[in-house]
């Protein structure tokens, strides 16, 4: 009787614990979606400007050298906030579209900028980069600027910009006897690949972890180049066509042939660290992996060849990626906010990086000038000429053989994408493994796209 | 006197009807009050209702709020298309094919990472019972793995142990003459219920290792006096004693484990049948942007695991009583 007694209240009380834990946890994960509402400050006196923002080299640079703009303008005093790249979209995107106003300045990727633009959350800064000549609005690069602009409105400002590039050590290259044209083609590349393959060596490291900015990013770029996209000019889905998958199956079988060991966990870092080590003869990836491959540490520095993204139908393939400045609507201090932003993306500030931290240093491709300083020059002589030539030369509004209904390339500036891409690059982690097919796993996409198609029409 | 009195007034009257339906649910009559007990016992009631209001509000309210979410249509980047959606979540999360797939996943990940570090738990519990030199340094280095955060542990598994070109693992199957093994490419899950069962076998043994100590060496020896040899009175003494501790310790773990992101973020990011309902749930919510169908995945997801607590876990556990000494 008394054994009885005990169990019964001992499962009363498990269920008990259980329940708790179980509402809560969930609660707790979607409660954080609403945010809170902050930012009260008026915009006469002294002002803080809070700046969320993501943990780059460059960016720690500029948060080193805020004083610079401290002393000029002393009723202003900014705050950084650096997160993770993940992180800094989770927040940013959170408190810019539940209207948190938590934030002055936002750094947004240039996937974000025509989005959040056309949803009336970010300050047009066209009117006031134009008003204000020694900003000189018409340097910053052209393809970045157009990736920024919706309907005439420059809806932000690069602060660095990138596009992707195929790197090769030269060394391995020198060993086997074969040389790299300046504008490669795939198929040359593949056979690069497959013959400088070794037990030790992956002939090229391409990313294959899952994510719409992981494996899609240079995927995209090879799909357009094979002559597929995502979408047709009318929103209508082409995933699973002959293009898109014959790119895919290239990829996949380049990868599994003469690629990286573990495709599924490599990413840009892991193949920044396989390459910088000598363990792979090529990488196609960002024009950004060249500064870290010639810093001290790397032991491939001053062996790297660097070349235009690899094509096929297209003249040129490389991405176009940038950090950029935004100004989010509900700031309450969007005068000393355009201050701080027109200063960090000037020349003035490319400038002072480079006089006290060092040339190598500036952060690159936002303003057609840092190409033509000398002292860059010199300190990026290796691979600043090249990424200014992909730069100026990649076409953000048709990157494809035909044309697109978006502005972008290695991804379709709708708010559907970022999952479309996550859910499609899981899937091919099977072909990867060797699970799944191809044409089925395009055949699945085509369907996810289709809804994201339909939801723009 | 008078704080009785005062509560009397503001709190309702008492009903007499209970004690009518009472007698019919096998319950004993009640026993007559005093007038005086009556009083002290609605003054208890009526000091408890602010503790009662602060629990229901501190728990219940996230909940509410998930239960209003998973009724709207609200993707974060379309802030000009939300409103009311009825049932339409819903129907998106039982015909889109991700929930059972996800469910699947992790029935097989939670499940097998329990059964295996009990297993293991239980083995290193039975090696530590024993008297031996050394044995509190041996006990402190086996519950490490248990103290780490999880995101390190999947990182460490991803970086060092796991790694396809400078990975241990990989070096030291090399030296057996295996191939290197691509961990996270070809066997995702396998790979996540690695890195649980080696996080989470020390939570197992120590618990376990708490019942073996608390069985009385006497039984034992009287067992062995009487011919039991030590398969015999482990099968027959031993595990009936350690049933509640194994049910103790499935349960916590279970609780835990459903909840695992941080290997199947860091490591697989979802590919291969690691998609967990927690995983899911973060996709939906953080890539999808879709509030609405995050929050009825996470309804749904209570529900189910209410569901699982009272009907499965008794079920099991009927079974093992069944299984226990009679007491």
């Amino acid at each position: 009787m008394k054994r009885f007694e005990m169990t019964k209240s001992y499962s009363m009380k498990k269920r008990l614990v259980l329940r708790a834990v179980a509402f809560s946890s969930v609660g707790v994960l979607l409660a954080g979606c609403t945010g809170a509402g902050g930012g009260t400050q008026q915009a006469d006196g002294p002002v803080t400007l809070t700046l969320a923002t993501v943990n780059n080299p460059q960016m720690k640079d500029m948060e080193e050298l805020k004083g610079a703009f401290e002393d000029s303008h002393p009723d202003i005093s900014v705050n950084f906030v650096a997160m993770e790249e993940n992180d800094l979209r989770d927040a940013v995107t959170k408190d810019v579209a539940t209207q948190g106003g938590q934030y002055d300045i936002v750094t947004v990727g240039s996937y974000e900028v025509p989005i959040w633009g056309q949803n009336d959350w970010l300050v047009d800064l066209g009117p006031l980069a134009e008003a204000d000549t020694a900003y000189n609005v018409d340097d910053l690069l052209p393809p970045v600027r157009d990736a920024l602009t919706v309907d005439d409105s420059l809806y932000a400002v690069p602060f660095y910009g990138e596009s992707s590039f195929l790197m090769y050590n030269k060394d391995m290259f020198a060993a086997a006897g074969l040389e790299m044209p300046t504008n490669p083609t795939w198929d040359e590349v593949a056979g690069f690949a497959r013959t400088l393959k070794t037990d030790d060596a992956a002939g090229i490291c391409l990313r294959g972890k899952p994510g719409w900015g992981e494996l899609f990013a240079p995927l995209t770029t090879v799909v357009q180049t094979f002559g597929g996209s995502w979408f047709d000019e009318d929103w209508n889905a082409e995933v699973n066509s002959p293009e898109f998958t014959e790119a895919v199956k290239f990829y996949t079988d380049l990868v599994n042939d003469a690629g990286e060991a573990d495709p599924v966990s490599t990413g840009f870092t892991e193949c920044l660290n396989l390459f910088s080590q000598g363990n792979a003869a090529m990488w196609y990836d960002a024009t950004s992996a060249a500064g870290p491959l010639e810093a001290e540490g790397s032991a491939v520095a001053g062996k790297v060849g660097y070349v235009h993204a690899p094509v096929k139908e297209t003249a040129e393939s490389g991405w176009l990626w940038a950090w950029n400045l935004a100004i989010p609507n509900t700031s309450k201090n969007q005068d000393a906010a355009w201050q701080f932003v027109s200063w960090a993306t000037s020349t003035e500030y490319i400038d002072l990086v480079g006089t006290t931290l060092g040339w190598e240093r500036v952060p690159p491709g936002s303003r057609t000038s840092t190409y033509e300083n000398e002292n860059y020059l010199a300190a990026a002589s290796s691979f600043a000429p090249i990424t200014k030539d992909i730069m100026l030369a990649v076409n953000p509004t048709q990157p494809g053989v035909n044309p697109q209904p978006w502005v972008g390339i290695q991804y379709v500036t709708v708010p559907e994408f970022q999952d479309l891409g996550n859910q499609v690059s899981q899937d091919i982690a099977d072909v990867f493994a060797g699970r799944d097919t191809v044409e089925n796993v395009l055949d699945k996409g085509q369907e996810l796209a289709q809804q994201a198609g339909d939801a723009q029409k | 006197m008078t704080a009785p009195d005062l509560i009397r007034t503001v709190a309702e009257p008492e009903d007499q009807a209970p004690a009518a339906s009472r007698t019919t649910r096998r319950r004993p009559p009640k026993p007559e009050l005093s007038g005086g007990q009556k009083k002290a016992l609605r003054l208890a009631r009526a000091l408890v209702w602010p503790a009662i209001v602060v629990a229901i509000l501190v728990t219940q309210i996230p909940f509410l709020v998930t239960i209003y979410y998973s009724f709207q249509r609200w993707n974060l980047m379309r802030p000009g298309s939300r409103g009311f959606a009825g049932f339409d979540n819903y129907v998106t999360v039982f015909t889109g094919g991700a929930f059972m797939q996800s469910l699947a996943a992790t029935v097989v990940i939670t499940g097998s990472s329990i059964v295996l570090s009990v297993l293991f738990g239980l083995g290193i519990a039975l090696l530590l019972n024993r008297k031996f030199f050394g044995q509190g340094l041996a006990r402190t280095l086996v519950i490490t793995p248990f103290l780490m955060m999880p995101a390190a542990a999947a990182l460490i598994f991803k970086w060092s142990m796991l790694d396809a070109n400078v990975g241990m693992v990989n070096w030291g199957l090399s030296v057996l003459g295996v191939d290197p093994v691509q961990w996270n490419t070809d066997f995702p899950a396998l790979t996540v219920i690695m890195v649980l069962t080696w996080q989470y076998t020390p939570f197992m043994m120590l618990i376990l290792l708490a019942g073996l100590q608390s069985q009385s060496k006497e039984t034992l020896e009287a067992a062995s006096v009487d011919g039991a040899g030590p398969i015999r009175s482990f099968v027959h003494m031993t595990l009936p004693h350690l049933r509640q501790y194994i049910e103790l310790a499935v349960l916590l773990g279970g609780i835990m484990l459903l909840q695992v992101f941080d290997p199947i973020a860091i490591m697989t990011r979802g590919t291969g049948g690691t998609k967990t309902l927690s995983y899911l749930l973060y996709e939906r919510a953080f890539v999808g942007l879709e509030i609405g169908e995050a929050a009825a995945y996470g309804v749904i997801t209570v529900l189910l695991t209410i569901i699982v607590a009272s009907v499965a876990l008794r079920l099991l556990f009927k079974i093992f009583s069944s299984e226990g000494a009679k007491s």
